[in-house]
């Protein structure tokens, strides 16, 4: 790795994640822009990562900054200091970062020598209550965009920054398409509701569109991998293999704003998997997406990788995010030869009335056979995956999770006598551009009551454990998941009153922030509990996700009415927006969808990827009860 | 085939931990291409074993690791190309082939020889507790272990100790400390000494094989031929 080289005319990144290293530095998107950006003659990328409670202390006792890994040049020397936010509980991190790196928090107070905040990740899609504290937001894929903010950013270093001139300089960085520069809009409230986001300029766009990066093939990142000398989360190759997903799920939000569907050609991948061994010596790859075993080519890229003899039989294969209906015996068989990768499976929901209001359809039989065919393949043990708190959900659908998991393990005894199911069970947080967004999320009772039904249930069941996400926790994620501006003064005092490591669960400080919010007067019912209604304006209107909202709403309501919609990869556009409004269209290699299951068709499709899905017309629904 | 491999750690990567050390040599062995025999079983690992711990934090130029190949191959060029692999800080200083029948080096290694840099001291004062601790029959430290107090005597431990030289901020002692049936740590002699001294940069410069009057290094146990013991400076 060639030491970053600084120089007057270049812009200087500094990619920061606002926790731990362990935790941020497989972070794959930041890696890929860390190696886009140093590839550039114009600009320097380095890294930082929030320091741990006690190195913090030890930097403010000694007046020091908060510093790059790469070499520990004070953050204040950087153009850009880009943050990566995928969770809402590291928004206080965000704060703290800023100002240990000796910048003033709020955007207001900064001055030209002041780095620009920039953030971008899942998070941003709804930025307003850190709207105040951020000077851009990047929406969407990130090759391209870092490109055109490094240009502009440049030109303005290059023609001498003036204190004035920093508006000036969001202004043009808001002309970059998918920069949303929340300064530059007016926000106006009708009582406790939003009533209008507006630019303050007639050449600030009314309404920002993500960017989207139309082949992936065209970004074969990273190529060199950063191998972390310490242990740290995912500590394996990662190669993404696509990127968006259709298969609608609908509190899914990643895949909503990640559409359309962009597979990697299988010899591009098969070339990253080999030099990223080569480079790395990792003996472990993950082939990354948001259901990999929906890639067309995934039975191939799996065997070529476990038979190539450059591997020796030792490189195992893991799939994260894995569809039961598209997990089959042959898979099974072969991911397992080097090592068995741990498994997770993620029916989300315990009966099929609540998977088709949440559009993850999975059969019963689907799951059984997902996971009769691991366990027939020498596995003991997996994961399950589910969220409670879900629309419509009744406690026989909450009680449905513990029903699926006894029969697993029972699916499970025929191969070995200890195996065993862990359950995982997440309180769900309805989130920006998805049909749930207008979904009012379970309070804190209601979710530990359907914590405590689960854990009556699979108490007196061998085999099945259970762990669960603290509601507390869930809770204070929903109240920022759909803020907006109100709360930046929240998050500012929840931090100077020391919140930070939010989501750690020894900081995790759910009385301060309850606290708060009634100090300034907000009602957390308000923000998380109350359904919202179809004219009420979101706070996230004025950004778009290519989703039409009008779709989003359709799609609601088919929720309500427990319709089910198939994917549309492989089938006729529904006209979501997101191919569409920016001209760009599903990369997939297979017009079929691969082997296994029902693949959400009804239909048995074990036997091979020959069956194509079939079409049913949408069906119409009524109104919304 | 087996070979075994001298490195040494100093500088930054000091801060990296014996597991860690572990997994960094495992990728290096793999990106270098070596045959590396495997363990068995459900999950199975390359088969290597590192000598005694060595505290994180800590400096050492006698770091070993016994490797268990698949084949036999040429190793003269490994120290190069594998020192190139790995993290600055790090190099290979010899690698030998040993016999498939040899101890392990938690068995084989009998000492470990420290330079210890002490703070906030003079010479003198080191010197009267360092003449103290030697001319004790008995040092004795009571310690937790699995949650009981127990008494140890670090006293037979002490084989060699001596103060080397002044240094800017205190001064550095040389320790011969022993490994059998537990390893002495520096860091336990300090506490025990009277006054008790604080380290500031500890290194292992040796590791030794004693058997009777004869001491040897670990790649010393080596049938000569074969060696390729190269000094890197």
């Amino acid at each position: 790795m060639q030491a970053p080289s600084h120089a007057p005319h270049k812009v200087a990144w500094l990619f920061t994640y606002p926790d731990t290293y362990e935790i941020g530095l497989p972070n794959q998107g930041l890696q890929i822009l860390y190696e886009i950006v140093n590839e550039r003659d114009d600009a320097v990328a380095e890294r930082s990562y929030a320091p741990w409670t006690d190195l913090e202390a030890e930097l403010r006792q000694r007046d020091m900054p908060l510093f790059s890994v790469d070499t520990h040049r004070p953050a204040r020397a950087f153009d850009i200091l880009a943050f990566n936010l995928s969770a809402e509980l590291t928004y206080t991190n965000l704060l703290n970062c800023i100002d240990l790196a000796g910048v003033p928090i709020r955007s207001a107070e900064r001055r030209a020598d002041d780095p620009i905040i920039a953030v971008g990740g899942h998070c941003t899609y709804n930025p307003e209550p850190i709207a105040d504290f951020v000077d851009i937001v990047a929406l969407g894929d990130g090759e391209e965009l870092v490109g055109d903010i490094t240009e502009v950013v440049r030109d303005w270093k290059a023609s001498g920054r003036t204190d004035g001139s920093r508006e000036n300089l969001l202004r043009e960085l808001a002309q970059i398409p998918g920069v949303y520069c929340p300064s530059l809009y007016d926000v106006s409230y009708d009582g406790e509701f939003l009533a209008e986001v507006t630019p303050r300029y007639p050449d600030v766009p009314a309404v920002v569109e993500k960017r989207t990066v139309a082949d992936l093939a065209e970004w074969p990142y990273p190529k060199n991998q950063l191998v972390p000398l310490t242990e740290v989360v995912h500590d394996r190759l990662n190669v993404e293999v696509f990127r968006g997903c259709t298969r609608g799920c609908r509190f899914c939000q990643a895949g909503m704003i990640t559409r359309p569907v962009r597979e990697r050609p299988a010899d591009q991948v098969r070339t990253m998997i080999q030099n990223g061994l080569e480079r790395t010596g990792y003996d472990e790859v993950s082939l990354t997406s948001l259901s990999t075993a929906d890639y067309s080519d995934v039975q191939r890229v799996v065997e070529e990788t476990i038979d190539d003899p450059a591997n020796c039989g030792q490189v195992s294969v893991a799939l994260p995010s894995l569809r039961v209906d598209a997990f089959t015996v042959n898979v099974a068989a072969k991911i397992k030869s080097a090592r068995r990768t741990g498994l997770t499976f993620a029916p989300e929901a315990g009966t099929w009335r609540m998977r088709q209001v949440i559009n993850k359809l999975i059969r019963e039989e689907d799951l059984y056979g997902a996971v009769e065919s691991a366990y027939s393949q020498g596995w003991r043990r997996m994961k399950l995956y589910f969220l409670t708190g879900l629309p419509t959900e009744t406690d026989e659908d909450t009680a449905g999770i513990a029903e699926l998991a006894r029969n697993c393990v029972k699916i499970g005894k025929q191969y070995n006598k200890s195996a065993s199911v862990t359950v995982s069970v997440g309180g769900y947080v309805p989130k920006p551009f998805t049909p749930f967004q207008w979904f009012g999320q379970n309070t804190v009772d209601e979710l530990h009551r359907k914590i405590g039904l689960l854990r009556d249930e699979t108490r007196r069941a061998k085999g099945v454990q259970m762990k669960w996400h603290d509601p507390k926790a869930t809770l204070i994620e929903g109240i920022m998941s759909r803020g907006d501006r109100r709360l930046g003064p929240v998050i500012e005092e929840v931090w100077r009153k020391g919140g930070v490591f939010q989501e750690w669960s020894e900081h995790f400080a759910y009385d301060l922030w309850i606290d708060t919010m009634a100090k300034h007067g907000l009602s957390v019912d308000w923000y998380v509990h109350r359904h919202r209604t179809e004219p009420e304006v979101l706070p996230w209107d004025h950004l778009s996700a290519g989703l039409h909202k009008d779709f989003l709403w359709q799609d609601w309501r088919d929720a309500l009415a427990e319709v089910g919609l198939p994917d549309c990869r492989w089938t006729p556009c529904y006209d979501c927006g997101a191919c569409t409004g920016y001209g760009i269209e599903h990369i997939v290699a297979s017009a079929t969808p691969p082997a296994g299951g029902s693949q959400g068709t009804g239909q048995d499709l074990t036997g091979g990827a020959s069956v194509p899905v079939t079409l049913s017309p949408r069906p119409s629904v009524g109104s919304l009860t | 085939m087996h070979l075994r491999f001298r490195f040494n750690k100093s500088g930054k990567v000091r801060f990296t931990s014996h597991r860690d050390v572990a997994r960094i040599w495992e990728r290096v062995l793999r990106r270098a291409g070596l045959p590396l025999a495997y363990s068995e079983g459900f999950s199975p690992r390359p088969r290597l074993s590192f000598g005694l711990a060595l505290s994180t934090g800590y400096e050492s130029d006698a770091e070993y690791l016994d490797a268990r190949l698949r084949e036999p191959i040429d190793f003269h060029d490994l120290p190069e190309r594998l020192s190139a692999l790995l993290p600055v800080g790090m190099d290979v200083t010899g690698v030998v082939e040993i016999p498939s029948s040899a101890d392990s080096l938690q068995q084989a290694v009998t000492s470990c020889r420290w330079e210890v840099d002490v703070i906030g001291v003079d010479e003198q004062i080191a010197a009267e507790a360092v003449a103290r601790a030697l001319a004790a029959t008995e040092i004795v430290v009571t310690r937790e272990r699995k949650g009981k107090q127990v008494t140890d005597d670090l006293r037979p431990g002490v084989l060699a100790l001596d103060v080397l030289e002044p240094t800017e901020s205190g001064c550095r002692l040389a320790a011969e400390l022993g490994t059998q049936p537990r390893a002495l740590r520096p860091a336990e002699l300090l506490n025990a000494l009277e006054p008790r001294l604080e380290a500031l940069v500890v290194r292992r410069t040796h590791q030794w094989i004693t058997a009777g009057d004869e001491r040897c290094e670990p790649l010393a146990i080596a049938p000569s031929p074969a060696t390729s013991n190269i000094e890197v400076s």
